[in-house]
């Protein structure tokens, strides 16, 4: 009896360390598995200086979210395609809700020699403007802001999200024949806001008379309710959705259900729902931390502040091979694409 | 706008949202009264939920038989139950504190086998809605009640059930005699601990199908952390209805229909800001809480360890 009470403490405490994901020690990224996903953007990646650059990430949620952790995680695994898993390693911290934990994760990854130290959320901020002092010769980075506290060893990074869903917008306008649009975002704040709000105004410039109901649900995980608004979004007529953050899953689901369009963001969904996801767009982080490498090779640490849009290729609009109506979408969406990199189009946010 | 509310569609969408929204609560926060009743205090009730909706969505992912997939639930979540009453009854442990390790192990277990067994984030074809011949016809009222898939139905069902099992039975008696004064009824040969073991199992199952109304009814997808906190509502939920079943439901209900009324004062574009709005919620069962409970009296033996004295 008694073993079974040490056992039944030791899975408690196992249990502990799995979910609160502070424990130091790190997640080995698998080997990369080879993706078809073209890269864009113009390979600018930093030659091999014979010795392994090393990256650690701390991440709010899991790196097969669909969404934003799952961004930044493809982002690290292509760049580790590109130069070798001999030149380029990298380890992270996933689920980290908790922004102490997070903490304890980012000084422990400085203190281990790790080049490059990434908090992936706005929640990190403070955190890192704390840690990073002590560290002077380790390179920080956060996102999805463009500030960098001034510290020299610290990089920002955020991305123009309302371009693409501007994009999204214009697909979603011309698609909708109820001329009502539901969006079903998490906290008004941040990357969600940018997104939302390049989203109507995109759909604004199509259909300048067509309704677009935002509704923020409070939290970035409640799938439940992030499902009961899209039912909501469909009550009230809407034909056409899309959302932010890990919990859309739910809503992607009453969409399916309901033979409504979805529009993705983040990370491609098209897997979750083949029938109705149009287009997702997707954050490719690459560029930037490409270019991020070679500062840190050349020296720099930081002090600079990065935004991944359409025209520098850390945004694509992929389309799903899927959907019935995607071809049609898509001509739009490469005119209004290539509008706003070359400046014709310009987005106008509340 | 705010006119917008009263019409026909809107109100039959808040009800029927609430209903569904209220589900997973009913099945928690029934199954924490019946512990808590009987004088303990579950707080792992959200780690057996997780555990539920993972065990029921990958059962009915694998083999594609939803009721396999209830089945596992409920056996998953039985277990957790199992695993809290040797805890608590048998070892004496702290409850509160046992509460929180099974879930934080329900949390961390859900996600390594999430990771493990699936990697990403899928879909399955859950419950459909079954349409009441006759009663799903009614305008607006078919649609509210009896438009819903089984394990909504099956929710709403066990408040009556649960209420004459607690009330009218034998075994409900004895439920309440431990909860109220353990020694009175060990020496009236009760045996405390099998009650206490008993409740905890009932608990854990309806935790389980609480999982499962989530992950393959309700939503049809499983994804870390699904349940976001829903677990400790439902504990809650339970010192909210004074821990009568039909309180409870009172509860859910309440809750839940506010939350589906602040998604559809956002949709219609009434001016209120979305942090207030999905504020309104908790603010609103805190006030009518305070201003409608009279002091009912928690089971004198909740939280109690009880250990015969020789």
């Amino acid at each position: 009896m008694k073993k079974f009470a040490w056992f039944l403490t030791l899975m408690l405490a196992f249990a502990l360390v799995l979910s609160a994901c502070g424990s130091p020690a790190a997640t080995e990224a698998p080997a990369p598995e080879p993706t078809e996903a073209p890269v864009e953007e113009p390979t600018d990646a930093p030659a091999p200086a014979g010795e392994t650059f090393r990256v650690a990430v701390v991440m709010p949620s899991a790196i097969n979210d669909l969404a934003f952790s799952q961004s930044m995680y493809d982002a690290l695994t292509r760049i580790q395609e590109e130069m070798g898993a001999e030149n380029f390693e990298f380890v992270y911290s996933e689920n980290m809700f908790n922004v102490d934990d997070a903490a304890a994760a980012i000084r422990d990854y400085a203190s281990q020699g790790f080049d490059l130290v990434i908090g992936h959320g706005s929640q990190y901020g403070s955190s890192l403007q704390e840690i990073a002092p002590d560290f002077p010769e380790t390179s920080f980075a956060w996102g999805t802001t463009l500030d960098t506290f001034g510290e020299p060893n610290i990089f920002a990074y955020e991305a123009a999200s309302q371009e693409g869903g501007f994009v999204n917008g214009v697909m979603a306008a011309t698609l909708s024949q109820s001329n009502v649009i539901g969006v079903v975002g998490p906290i008004e704040t941040g990357d969600a806001k940018l997104y939302v709000d390049g989203f109507k105004a995109g759909v604004l410039s199509v259909k300048p008379d067509a309704t677009v109901n935002v509704n923020y649900i409070g939290s970035f995980s409640d799938v439940a309710l992030a499902s009961e608004a899209a039912t909501t979004h469909i009550s009230a007529g809407a034909d056409v959705l899309t959302g932010t953050a890990q919990m859309v899953v739910g809503a992607i689901g009453k969409a399916e259900e309901n033979d409504v369009l979805w529009f993705g963001t983040q990370s491609n969904q098209s897997s979750l729902a083949p029938s109705i996801v149009v287009a997702s767009q997707v954050y490719h982080w690459e560029g930037i931390l490409n270019e991020m490498i070679s500062l840190i090779k050349s020296g720099t640490l930081g002090g600079q502040s990065f935004q991944a849009t359409l025209a520098n290729g850390g945004e694509v609009i992929e389309f799903n091979p899927d959907s019935t109506v995607a071809a049609d979408a898509q001509t739009l969406a490469e005119e209004t694409i290539q509008g706003i990199i070359d400046g014709s189009i310009t987005i106008t946010l509340p | 706008m705010i006119s917008d509310l009263f019409s026909v569609t809107v109100l039959i969408g808040i009800l029927a949202s609430g209903i569904r929204l209220a589900t997973p609560y009913l099945y928690a926060s029934i199954g924490e009264t019946f512990g808590q009743r009987s004088g303990v205090l579950n707080l792992g009730v959200e780690g057996q939920m997780l555990l539920g909706a993972f065990a029921a969505f990958y059962v009915t992912l694998t083999t594609g038989n939803l009721w396999l997939g209830v089945l596992t639930a409920m056996l998953v979540g039985a277990a957790m139950g199992l695993a809290m009453a040797y805890v608590t009854v048998s070892l004496n442990a702290e409850q509160g504190i046992s509460g929180i390790g099974f879930f934080l192990f329900g949390l961390g277990m859900s996600d390594l086998l999430f990771q493990k067994l699936m990697g990403t984030v899928e879909t399955v074809k859950g419950f459909p809605k079954v349409y009441i011949p006759g009663l799903s016809d009614i305008p607006g009222i078919g649609e509210i009640f009896f438009s819903q898939n089984l394990l909504v139905y099956g929710a709403y069902l066990l408040v009556p059930v649960a209420w004459f099992v607690l009330n009218r039975t034998t075994l409900g008696l004895k439920i309440r005699s431990v909860g109220e004064n353990p020694d009175a009824a060990d020496s009236l040969g009760v045996s405390v601990a099998r009650i206490r073991y008993f409740t905890l199992i009932l608990g854990g199952t309806l935790s389980g199908i609480a999982g499962a109304s989530l992950s393959i009814a309700l939503l049809n997808v499983f994804q870390q952390n699904m349940t976001s906190g829903l677990g400790f509502i439902a504990v809650a939920l339970v010192y909210f209805g004074a821990w009568r079943p039909v309180g409870v439901l009172a509860g859910a209900l309440l809750f839940s229909m506010i939350n589906s009324l602040q998604l559809w004062i956002q949709v219609l574009g009434i001016p209120v800001p979305s942090d207030i709005a999905v504020m309104m919620p908790y603010v609103l069962t805190i006030v009518v809480l305070v201003a409608t409970v009279s002091r009912v009296r928690a089971p004198s033996a909740l939280t109690k360890p009880f250990e015969r004295e020789n």
